[in-house]
């Protein structure tokens, strides 16, 4: 069991019914994670992550179709698990950093009712100790005054301030897993530093397994031993953080790359990369390669197919070119 | 570019009362203290500083959508206070930084974005029809959402329908509150390259504020850094990132992360020494945690010393005339 993977996703697919017809919004996808690993999912926005996030946590809207062919959790089936098993779960083993902090801090509570809830939902302890604990994780990602920051309710706090309270909350329980959607977002660089470090600290003490999801590729390129790219609902390409950054095989990829403002590479002022066009619908029947539209690889081909090409070291992409360029001789 | 400032903060404070503790008195939280900052047609202000040191609460003030508990803001030389509201609403929009909160869950993509127009009496049906598919191409999202509500949408997405409000109205003054911080790189840059678009050909003036340096150099021409409320450097865009003066400064750009897979999270150096805002640290704010700190750093507050460029306030500076660009 030891070598088993932490989590392991096969075949992931998530349906959502919309007047226009069936939204895919997420199509099939697979990865694997172990204890002590770093996961970083980036990609395009609306691309499925945060949905993804929430289908492994068992958090989806009821109206959203998941099917998988494996959703595992140290062995447990998480298909198979009842509401109980998996609230069991949930805080206690593994938690969550959600996105939008206001969206998931309850605007009636104060930041103590909510920091100290989990803890005593899951954890036989004292009020007084729940409450040590959560002044402790606040002093750990930051907060000062943290004893006073307890009374106060969400909307008292700045944004980054609310996103450390989500930071400690899921703390807590020292969870075996974290998923943390664009958990640094509305923090300044030193404290997203900060908290990178605490984070990457705690994940190796407690052998702890992290899933990241980030636009920041800065971050991504910091602490991530995999990576993972996302596009309408794909997974297009998966691989060690090192070869993606270094030789980006997708052109989605590359394209990503291209966009971000490095200072020495783009003057200041000047116009930075973008990916021209739009992501496709994805209601309805979904075929071929999905950034097809906005690739300037294409070829006639990528109208039906996208297969999924391995490189070395568990690189993985999906192009109609086994490099990710088009050369003259592709033909059908 | 006149040199006649469009927006003006006044020596301008902001206090907040926050209960300390279940049962203890409740204490003043100074937000703001005593900030002046001046807006200047077409320029692109950036806003950076740690989380939590007044950068929102600067933006609401300017927006007039907080009072301050002492100072002035002042539009185009006259009192904000007092002024129309609506007529102000079309020279000056923002952009807010948590896209959940601002857009309301009841009203359709297409009610949001045309909102402004309608307020204002702007064309008929069918011109804001164009206007808003307009809109949404230029923020990149597709026609299909017009019909679609808030909560079916993804964070990037919502974020883009806020920028989309904003800008529909063509307004003079944006104030940007981590505009593209929800927003994956492709689109960010879009994003960006459209705010330098609308500034070139409308003469646009922004504030923005963002925790991301990369794009604070890229579109700012002059920059702010902010400090438990105290905006403790201002200069030129190419002199803060070149030759940042303040310890704090040259902490945050020294914590960037650039994307290399190579290196790994660096130490900031700062220590966890928080300043803890209800108890500011007595001298000056940042000395528990400045990598050069002086005895009397403790013990006197440091004033703005005037640069070629702006000012720095930090007693490395203020004991001889500053050379330019040291
Ligand atoms: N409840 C819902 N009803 C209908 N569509 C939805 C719903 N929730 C999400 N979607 C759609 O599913 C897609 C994926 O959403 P998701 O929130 O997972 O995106 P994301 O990759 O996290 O994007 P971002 O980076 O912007 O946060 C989006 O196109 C979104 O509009
Ligand atoms: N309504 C309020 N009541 C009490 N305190 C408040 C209120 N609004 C803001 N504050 C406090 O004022 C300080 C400054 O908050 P502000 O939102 O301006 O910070 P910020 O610089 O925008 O931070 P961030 O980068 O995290 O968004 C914080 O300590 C915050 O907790
Ligand atoms: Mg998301
Ligand atoms: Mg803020």
């Amino acid at each position: 069991m030891n070598d088993a993977p932490l989590l392991s996703v096969r075949g992931l697919t998530l349906d959502i019914p919309t007047s226009g017809g069936t939204l895919h919004a997420v199509r099939g996808i697979d990865f694997d994670l172990n204890r002590g690993e770093t996961l970083c999912i980036v990609g395009e926005s609306g691309s499925g992550k945060s949905l993804t996030s929430l289908a492994l946590m068992g958090l989806l809207a009821p109206k959203i179709r998941r099917t998988a062919v494996r959703m595992t959790f140290d062995g447990t089936d998480l298909q198979k698990a009842s509401r109980r098993q998996l609230r069991q779960l949930r805080g206690d083993r593994m938690s969550m950093i959600f996105q939008e902090p206001m969206t998931s801090l309850n605007p009636a509570y104060t930041i103590g009712d909510q920091l100290t809830e989990t803890l005593l939902l899951h954890k036989k302890v004292s009020r007084a100790k729940a409450r040590a604990r959560a002044i402790e994780l606040l002093e750990k990602v930051g907060i000062t005054a943290a004893e006073s920051r307890l009374s106060q309710y969400p909307h008292q706090l700045s944004g980054g301030l609310r996103q450390r309270v989500m930071i400690a909350m899921a703390l807590m329980c020292e969870p075996e897993l974290i998923i943390a959607d664009e958990p640094t977002t509305a923090l300044d660089v030193t404290i997203q530093a900060q908290i990178l470090r605490l984070l990457v600290d705690l994940q190796r003490e407690m052998n702890m397994a992290l899933i990241l999801i980030t636009h920041d590729l800065g971050v991504v390129a910091r602490v991530a031993d995999k990576v993972a790219v996302m596009y309408a609902g794909e997974l297009v390409e998966t691989g060690p953080a090192s070869a993606i950054f270094r030789n980006p095989a997708h052109p989605y990829t590359r394209g990503l790359i291209n966009c971000i403002p490095v200072p020495g590479r783009n003057e200041r002022g000047a116009r930075l990369g973008t990916i021209p066009g739009i992501v496709p619908s994805l209601v309805g029947e979904v075929t071929g390669c999905p950034f097809r539209g906005r690739c300037d690889q294409r070829v006639a081909i990528c109208d039906t197919a996208a297969p999924l090409r391995r490189l070395p070291d568990g690189h993985e992409f999906r192009c109609v070119h086994p490099d990710g360029h088009r050369h003259e001789e592709v033909t059908a | 570019m006149t040199n006649k400032p469009v927006l003006e903060l006044k020596n301008v404070s902001k206090t907040y009362t926050i209960k300390q503790g279940l049962f203890g008195k409740p204490k003043p939280l100074r937000a703001l203290n005593d900030v002046s900052l001046n807006l200047q047609h077409g320029e692109v202000l950036g806003l950076v500083g740690e989380s939590g040191c007044g950068k929102s609460t600067l933006a609401k003030i300017l927006l007039g959508l907080e009072a301050p508990s002492e100072g002035q803001v002042l539009v185009d030389g006259q009192a904000l206070a007092g002024q129309d509201r609506i007529a102000l609403s079309r020279r000056i929009q923002p952009i807010f930084q948590d896209p959940y909160s601002s857009l309301n869950p009841r009203k359709s993509i297409e009610d949001i974005i045309t909102l402004p127009l309608r307020v204002h009496g702007i064309g008929d049906s069918a011109s804001r029809d164009r206007e808003l598919h307009k809109m949404l191409d230029i923020v990149g999202l597709p026609a299909r959402v017009a019909r679609s509500y808030p909560s079916q949408m993804s964070g990037g997405q919502r974020q883009r329908v806020a920028i989309a409000r904003a800008l529909i109205m063509k307004p003079e003054i944006v104030i940007c509150d981590e505009p593209t911080s929800a927003l994956d790189v492709s689109v960010q840059s879009q994003i960006l390259n459209l705010l330098a678009d609308l500034r070139a050909e409308f003469g646009l003036t922004y504030l923005f504020i963002s925790h991301n340096l990369a794009v604070v150099e890229h579109l700012a021409t002059r920059v702010a850094v902010m400090y438990l409320g105290r905006i403790v450097e201002e200069a030129d865009v190419a002199t803060l990132f070149e030759t940042a003066r303040h310890p704090y400064s040259r902490a945050l750009l020294a914590s960037v992360l650039t994307p290399d897979p190579d290196m790994g999270v660096p130490d900031t150096q700062l220590g966890a020494a928080y300043p803890n805002p209800i108890a500011p640290p007595s001298g000056c704010a940042f000395h528990p945690r400045c990598a050069k700190v002086m005895p009397h750093c403790s013990r006197i507050a440091p004033w703005p010393v005037p640069t070629s460029d702006g000012h720095v306030e930090c007693h490395l500076y203020d004991q001889q005339p500053l050379q330019a660009a040291s």
